[in-house]
């Protein structure tokens, strides 16, 4: 072979790979471009048959019925919404001072018993959270929080993992930077915040996104803790609507609200892309 | 010798003592505040991860409805458990079979994925398209899997299918027994490229040219050989995390599997270990026997996630 020859067929084997994986994209988008599609529909294009995968006359009628149609259900369809909003921000919030704040300590201030402490935290990375989910209902029950906002926050706040994805990041902070805002007369806690906090900028961007969105989809802790309809989360919500009687009646309206539920975390997550791309390499386990 | 006698008469002395006594104190005061500063995590964790997990194994011994107090019934509830309860053995195997596909299946695909991506223009786009899936909600997405997987002629698999021939009738995908696990192991794979594909990503775009450079003039012919020989050897931390996350994450399925299949699925024909725990732990509220169920399913994770530990353990480097 000459050497154009081979070069034209190393360039006609990139170009498969390429087609390659385009119509991988197609294959796996296809499910999200069909919801998208038909959270648009009129009532007669979603029932028609043969079915059709794309929208002919997108109209807005389906979010209007999913807001006001559900208000007969006796709670609105925007309070799911708030809850949604307000349980993930809050523990967001909650859980990257907290971990933050820990794993600055594991990684910087050679606690004795800082490393039984992060192995027992790299143990918790190995288990199903399920496993401990009855004894923290006793607790939350006990401390007589059920069906309270506490109850989807407070358990999810001391999350393994967020705290050892901060603490490999601050691992990477060299340790002279510190010790000369130290020797300028900085306490402890002003280091924190105005040092480690904005240098760990991508860590907590990466920690914000992955625990607003686990959060956001979560359908485990509001099923096993909520039992009134106005605490109810989203995901519930969507489940109600999908399973309860009338269901072909608000087809329309559940395309509506599981459009309206994904929709959050793909814009937040295209938001930080580039700067979760760079943290996650810290993510490895070293062992 | 004799300076050293110097300085012990000195009148310095206590004062170097004092300082000595006051770094002592510094560092005492540094322990405090770093415990201070740990201590809402360590409360919470304490509280909600690690009490709960020897709360759980002591329940699993007892028979616990939380109306009346524990009783101590020993190894009652995981005779019963193994012996007895065939929808447990059902749930079991269900998720044995769910993990052993889906789990080693995501985490190559994962890998492979993030490696030709890895090496096209448009990474980010690439990147952004496996991903988005596993971000969406699995309860809502499944309004679209159960529309595309209907059981009548409605539905588009079907649909398409028919159109083409390959089917004289619908298939009940949803209902039919036999096919309900595929069906929830397509959606689940399908939701796969998680965390584990992102640190991949970014593991990869980590590992130094040099070392590609000098794996070329050791003779690495492919791209396969450098692969195995250089890539993988030196990502060894992600992929230790990507199997974690694999394992945790197969052995953990239940919401697609409910939102699929309902719960209680057609003949038990989707219920995982997760199903069977919530089960008996929040509608029956039998309590010391869903802790026998958590303990069973902590110590076949924990157990998994050690032996990737000991595989991709990089003391050997």
């Amino acid at each position: 072979m000459t050497w154009s020859a081979r070069k034209l067929f190393s360039r006609l084997n990139r170009a498969l790979l390429y087609a390659f994986m385009i119509v991988l994209v197609g294959f796996t988008a296809l499910p999200i471009v069909y919801m998208i599609s038909t959270a648009f529909k009129p009532l007669d294009e979603l029932f028609l048959y043969p079915p059709r995968f794309f929208v002919q006359k997108p109209t807005l009628r389906n979010f209007f019925d999913l807001l006001t149609a559900t208000d007969s259900s006796i709670v609105p369809f925007t309070r799911y919404m708030f809850n949604s909003l307000f349980v993930s921000a809050a523990i967001v919030v909650g859980t990257l001072v907290i971990c933050s704040l820990g794993a600055y300590v594991l990684s910087k201030f050679k606690l004795p018993g800082a490393g039984p402490l992060f192995a027992i935290i790299i143990s918790a990375l190995m288990f199903s959270p399920q496993v401990t989910q009855i004894p923290t209902y006793m607790v939350i029950s006990g401390l007589g929080m059920l069906d309270t906002y506490w109850a989807l926050i407070l358990p999810k706040l001391a999350v393994a993992y967020n705290i050892f994805l901060m603490k490999q990041f601050i691992d990477q902070i060299p340790d002279p930077l510190l010790e000369a805002a130290h020797i300028d007369g900085a306490s402890e806690w002003r280091v924190f915040w105005r040092i480690v906090m904005p240098v760990c900028k991508p860590a907590w961007a990466t920690l914000i996104i992955f625990s607003f969105i686990g959060n956001w989809n979560d359908y485990f802790t509001p099923l096993v803790f909520t039992t009134s309809e106005t605490m109810k989360t989203l995901p519930l919500a969507l489940q109600t609507i999908a399973g309860g009687p009338g269901v072909v009646a608000r087809s329309g309206a559940l395309a509506a609200g599981t459009f309206l539920i994904t929709l959050p975390p793909i814009l937040i997550f295209i938001a930080f892309q580039k700067l979760v791309m760079n943290t996650m390499v810290y993510s490895g386990i070293k062992s | 010798m004799e300076t050293n006698v110097e300085i012990a008469n000195s009148p310095l002395q206590p004062s170097i003592r004092k300082t000595r006594k006051l770094k002592m104190s510094n560092h005492w005061k540094k322990v405090g505040l770093g415990y201070l500063f740990l201590s809402p995590f360590l409360i919470l964790f304490i509280t909600f991860t690690v009490v709960p997990v020897i709360q759980s194994m002591w329940l699993s011994f007892t028979y616990y409805n939380m109306l009346q107090p524990a009783r101590w019934i020993g190894l009652a509830n995981y005779s019963v458990l193994f012996l007895e309860d065939d929808i447990f053995l059902k749930a079991i195997k269900n998720t044995v079979i769910f993990a052993v596909i889906t789990g080693p299946v995501s985490y190559m695909l994962s890998f492979m994925l993030a490696w030709i991506i890895d090496t096209l223009k448009g990474r980010m786009l690439f990147s952004l398209a496996f991903y988005v899936p596993s971000i969406t909600s699995g309860i809502a997405l499944s309004v679209v899997w159960l529309y595309i997987f209907s059981g009548d002629r409605y539905g588009l698999l079907n649909h398409w299918l028919l159109n083409w021939g390959i089917i004289s009738e619908p298939v009940l995908w949803v209902t039919n027994t036999k096919t309900i696990l595929p069906v929830v192991m397509i959606v689940s794979l399908w939701m796969s490229m998680g965390t584990g594909f992102l640190v991949f990503l970014a593991g990869l775009q980590n590992v130094s040219k040099e070392l590609y450079e000098a794996g070329a003039i050791d003779g690495i012919a492919n791209k396969f050989q450098e692969l195995w020989y250089i890539t993988v050897p030196s990502m060894k931390p992600q992929l230790l995390f990507g199997a974690v996350n694999a394992i945790v994450a197969s052995f953990g399925v239940f919401d697609i599997a409910v939102a699929m299949a309902g719960m209680p699925s057609p003949n038990y024909a989707a219920h995982t270990i997760i199903s069977h725990l919530y089960d008996y732990a929040f509608i029956r509220f039998e309590l010391g026997y869903a802790s026998a169920i958590a303990v069973v399913l902590f110590l076949v994770t924990l157990g998994l996630g050690r032996m990737a530990m000991k595989l991709f353990s990089s003391n050997d480097e």
